[in-house]
């Protein structure tokens, strides 16, 4: 085992499995942009910087409601906080924001990263309470997304969204809130390894470096506040080789952090710590002594030798052998998210556009609310550690899965492949008519079959299921031309009812089956 | 041999099953092979656990208020102390309650209620994340545990538990959680022991493909789980919505409370005859390090809405219990993973702190204050804590082997060490063989059993205790709760002993000395000058 560079061939089968793991489902249109690069080419796209999406608009005002400061269709996050109920809309306008950036992402891995950083410095819209910060918030994990760890942790330390959340702004000299000082280490750069051993008298330096930032509730931004700094000297503990940070005075004081976050980036366990959590994101939960050997270690020094470039990782992560590993191949339980969204994205679901922005953002909305059922709340971790399934022991990801969630989980593709949702007349459906036209050859069952189940399913099919699929298009008939027939038959007279209803019937039914299976939660 | 068909064989026949295993002491049987034959198959029970989780760290000291420690107190936390005048006393202690817990206040005047003071672990760890770990694996404080408490009492008891359930003798699900996530506390040494539901009426129909052999890699792996979860979604939602079904009709709930919802879905299926033994249900928001009070008018603010929600879906659950006959079945424990610091901050908030009171209820509870009032110091540090009375694990422990009929050599397997056992559950509801002595044995006691002199001291210090016979523990914790020394741990006759003390590894300070003995434990606060 090591982390080698992969040398295999780059076939579909490999493209689906990296956009699978990249992008929130393989959509059909990438597998098209992507088709006869090589790997190094496709992973120089999907870590490409990009640009930061443009920000939510007002597309709430109704006949109950006007937002008193924001005209329709401009944005609001500039604006006024106004008063209780216009936040709450401009929350949900957030929120759908964030759903929508998602479904129309780009090939570009910024989106599933958004989600890394938001687990990883998870906060909540709903205690921050104020949707002006969350945005800011998420306007940084986008800007980060590929960007240098240590600047992040640097900037969302300062961030007015986690000030609030984690009471950095109330934390002075006088009263020091040790909050944020804990998290900064449990969570954001030590993590709770065997070897990460800062003590609680560290907690506590921590927390007095950190003394004396506030939050500018006009501008939204983080200031610094010389009289609540604590300019005493900070010790920390054998596991920091007993540093001391100079206590400063005046507004020399805010550099401590500086300080703070060199002395924290020391620790090897820093880069460790990031590089186990992104295994866990796009590889698998489980890390042996050989993986952390051999594939954690390596990456970390990648890391630390890149001074905390999180691209190069990536890269070396995703382009290696061990990636593309038949072991490590269809182990991941799709997250809500990518059950969701990954399914809109890989069928290609049509939403209505911008000209009906309010029923669009209602819609984007609704399936926030439906991936909260499942237990993502995007938005809204269920606490500063982000979700369980990406750190509990022992379960991991198989925590998304249970007697709750998986008939949710069936519910949703059954409702998306069936009657599909709708809201203001307009409705988001699966087409299946349109999205087997994506394939070589419709016409022929045994090849629709085929190329249908290498795009929905990673783990291989078995010669029973596609007989069973079959059997299903074939209405357990013996000879392929049947379904050969209807389907020309249908291309001819693409409006006549009684032929379109033929397929259409036939296609839906084998759809609904493949989403029901236990391996379309796995990619 | 499953246990009752050790029992059908060994005894006369005609013997009702279940009073005959009511009617058993484990202990006296020892460690004999009759015992292990006993433990073999699961016990007859019809008994009834619910935890209630409170996520976030909630705040002992203004949930339990020890009154003859008010004035040091007001000098602790002056910016959220509680008007004394508007605090719930416990009637025959000199504690109260917080006013806006007013359920548990009229179910402990109704002799449903217990308090257990200080209840904690040695070492008390900060970290919301690892300290909820502790709580649900029973783990020490630097052990880690891949399991759950009750995930390791569930697979003692249904030991090849998913294979071959449900079946006729345990038709319905071991553990549920009202909610999408299933507690780490049901995670087995293999399996989860649990099933989350959300709504006992409406399941969804699940369907399975072809099952074909997983493949021997992590896909299989995953697979075969996710096969699982469907295979018992839809072996068990029959039995639970007709359990549903039979319970049409329910006592009133409070509205806009989340865990009354919660506890509403568990009385139901109690009453419409589950026999799952244990139900977990949770309420967030307890992290309150700024503005858990309401300056001027410390009875409001969120701890106190938090708090009202928790007596209020207590007392509402408990009066369904009795209105559908199910009430006798039924005990209730609340825990948090942490209290929170002695000392408030000035954002009218309170940091991560150590031992804490939790609540246990029930017709079968022993009524009353478990422990004594924690003692408050006139001068307390930012960082100085409660200091723990009683172990976490001592109230599992109790619970399984009082109230679910857990034999001792099996506790050992589950609990993963001895702990005491307490007075918690009524003399008339506890298997035999179990604590059935009065609650409280300090308060009719009335005297130091752990005393020393001189104190304050340097270098070395003279401890006199009592024993009332049976095994004694005397540790030594700093006022964070860090476990310095162990004096003493060693069986002990009746009677009182004498133990000198030599000091020289503690830095100057206020530590406290743990007696335990048996059930009883007192606290002594100590003094190191140098």
């Amino acid at each position: 085992m090591s982390i080698a560079k992969y040398n295999g061939s780059f076939g579909r089968l490999e493209l689906i499995h990296l956009l699978k793991r990249t992008t929130f489902g393989a959509h059909i249109k990438d597998l098209d942009t992507f088709k006869g690069k090589s790997l190094t080419e496709v992973l120089s796209i999907l870590t490409a910087d990009r640009a930061i999406p443009s920000p939510p608009v007002n597309t709430y005002n109704d006949a109950t409601f006007t937002d008193p400061s924001v005209p329709i269709n401009q944005t609001w996050v500039n604006a006024n906080y106004d008063d209780g109920t216009t936040n709450a809309k401009r929350l949900n306008s957030l929120r759908s924001w964030l759903t929508g950036v998602i479904i129309n992402q780009k090939s570009s891995i910024q989106e599933k990263m958004m989600l890394f950083w938001h687990n990883h410095f998870a906060l909540e819209s709903g205690i921050v309470a104020d949707a002006r910060y969350m945005y800011k918030y998420f306007a940084l994990l986008q800007k980060f997304s590929v960007g240098n760890f240590k600047t992040l942790v640097k900037e969302v330390t300062l961030d007015p969204a986690m000030l609030r959340y984690l009471n950095g702004y109330l934390n002075s000299k006088t009263a020091p809130d040790e909050n944020y000082g804990r998290e900064l280490q449990e969570l954001f750069t030590m993590g709770k390894g065997v070897n990460s051993k800062y003590t609680e008298a560290d907690v506590k330096a921590a927390a007095k470096v950190l003394t004396g930032f506030k939050i500018d509730g006009i501008k939204i931004e983080s200031n610094f506040d010389t009289t609540k700094h604590d300019i005493t000297d900070k010790q920390f503990s054998s596991f920091y080789n007993n540093s001391i940070i100079k206590g400063k005075t005046g507004t020399a004081g805010a550099s401590e952090l500086d300080d703070l976050i060199n002395m924290l980036f020391l620790q090897n366990e820093v880069a460790m710590f990031i590089c186990r959590k992104l295994y866990r994101f796009f590889v698998y939960y489980e890390i042996t002594a050989q993986i952390e050997q051999e594939i954690i270690a390596p990456l970390a020094q990648t890391f630390i030798n890149s001074n905390f470039e999180i691209k190069p990782v990536l890269i070396e992560l995703l382009g290696s052998d061990h990636f593309f590993k038949s072991q490590n191949r269809s182990c991941f339980i799709k997250t809500p998210l990518d059950l969701m969204i990954g399914i809109c994205r890989e069928f290609d679901v049509i939403f209505p556009d911008a000209s009906d922005a309010a029923t669009q953002n209602v819609l984007w909305l609704y399936l926030k609310s439906l991936a909260a059922n499942i237990q993502l709340n995007l938005g809204d971790p269920p606490n500063v550690a982000g979700w369980p399934a990406f750190y509990q022991f022992p379960q991991f990801y198989e925590i998304w899965i249970n007697s709750d969630t998986l008939p949710k989980r069936n519910q949703f593709t059954d409702t998306m492949i069936g009657a599909g949702i709708t809201r203001n007349s307009k409705k988001i459906v699966i087409d299946p008519l349109k999205y087997v036209t994506n394939f070589s050859k419709p016409e022929d069952p045994n090849i629709l079959i085929s190329e249908v189940l290498d795009h929905l399913l990673t783990l291989p099919p078995t010669v029973n299921l596609k007989q069973q699929l079959k059997n299903i298009l074939l209405s357990n008939q013996t000879s392929d031309y049947y379904w050969t027939d209807a389907w020309n038959s249908y291309l001819q007279s693409p409006t006549d009812n009684v032929k379109k209803s033929i397929v259409l019937g036939r296609l839906q039914t084998m759809i609904k089956y493949i989403m029901n299976l236990p391996q379309f939660q796995l990619i | 041999m499953k246990r009752r068909d050790f029992l059908a064989k060994a005894l006369p026949a005609g013997i009702v099953m279940p009073a005959l295993i009511s009617g058993f002491s484990f202990k006296a049987f020892g460690a004999s092979q009759l015992l292990s034959a006993l433990t073999a198959g699961n016990t007859e029970t019809d008994r009834v656990f619910v935890i209630i989780q409170l996520n976030g760290g909630n705040d002992g000291l203004n949930t339990v208020i020890p009154l003859d420690q008010y004035d040091n107190l007001a000098n602790a936390r002056s910016n959220i102390l509680l008007d004394n005048k508007k605090i719930l006393t416990l009637s025959g202690y000199d504690t109260g309650l917080h006013p806006a817990l007013k359920g548990l206040s009229a179910l402990y005047n109704q002799k449903e209620l217990q308090v257990i003071q200080s209840v904690g672990y040695p070492q008390p760890n900060f970290s919301h994340f690892r300290a909820t770990d502790i709580w649900l694996s029973g783990a020490d404080s630097n052990q880690y545990l891949n399991s759950g408490w009750v995930g390791r009492y569930l697979n003692d008891e249904y030991a090849n538990y998913p294979v071959g359930y449900p079946n006729s003798v345990m038709a319905d699900p071991l553990a549920l959680q009202i909610g999408s996530f299933i507690s780490p506390a049901f995670q087995g040494p293999s399996v989860n022991m649990g099933m989350a539901i959300t709504d006992p009426v409406n399941f969804y129909n699940l369907i399975n493909g072809i099952v074909e052999p997983a493949p021997q890699s992590n896909a299989g792996k995953e697979l075969t789980y996710i096969r699982q979860i469907s295979q018992q979604t839809q072996q068990y939602a029959n039995v639970i919505k007709s359990a549903a079904a039979k319970v049409p009709n329910q006592n009133a709930y409070p509205t806009n409370n989340t865990l009354a919802d919660q506890l509403k879905i568990v009385s139901r299926l109690i009453a419409g005859g589950l026999k799952t033994r244990i139900y977990m249900v949770n309420i967030g928001g307890f992290d309150t390090h700024a503005q858990q009070a309401v300056s001027g008018a410390t009875e409001t603010g969120a701890h106190s809405v938090l708090l009202a929600k928790v007596g209020d879906a207590i007392k509402a659950f408990m009066d369904d219990l009795k209105f559908l006959g199910a009430s006798k079945r039924v005990i209730g424990m609340t825990f948090s993973e942490f209290g929170r610091r002695i000392k408030s901050n000035a954002s009218l908030g309170t940091d991560h702190g150590a031992a804490a009171p939790l609540f246990v209820f029930g017709e079968g509870i022993q009524a009353g204050v478990l422990g004594k009032n924690p003692t408050i110091n006139s001068l307390i540090g930012n960082a100085d804590n409660v200091p723990m009375q009683y172990d976490f694990r001592s109230v599992y422990s109790t619970i399984l082997q009082n109230w679910f009929c857990v034999p001792g050599t099996s506790l050992q397997n589950i609990i993963l060490k001895d702990y005491q056992s307490l007075p918690i559950i009524k003399p008339m509801y506890t298997c035999a063989g179990g604590m059935v002595s009065n609650l409280d044995p300090n308060k009719d006691v009335g005297k130091n059993i752990i005393s020393n002199y001189p104190n304050p001291f340097s270098q070395r210090t003279n401890f006199t205790y009592e024993s009332a016979g049976g095994h004694a523990l005397i540790q030594i914790f700093d006022v964070q709760g860090k476990l310095m020394e162990t004096l003493l741990d060693d069986i002990k006759d009746k009677g009182s002993y004498n133990l000198t003390f030599e000091s020289i590894k503690l830095k100057a300070g206020i530590y406290y000395a743990r007696l335990q003995n048996g059930a009883l434990q007192q606290v002594r606060t100590i003094q190191v000058v140098n």
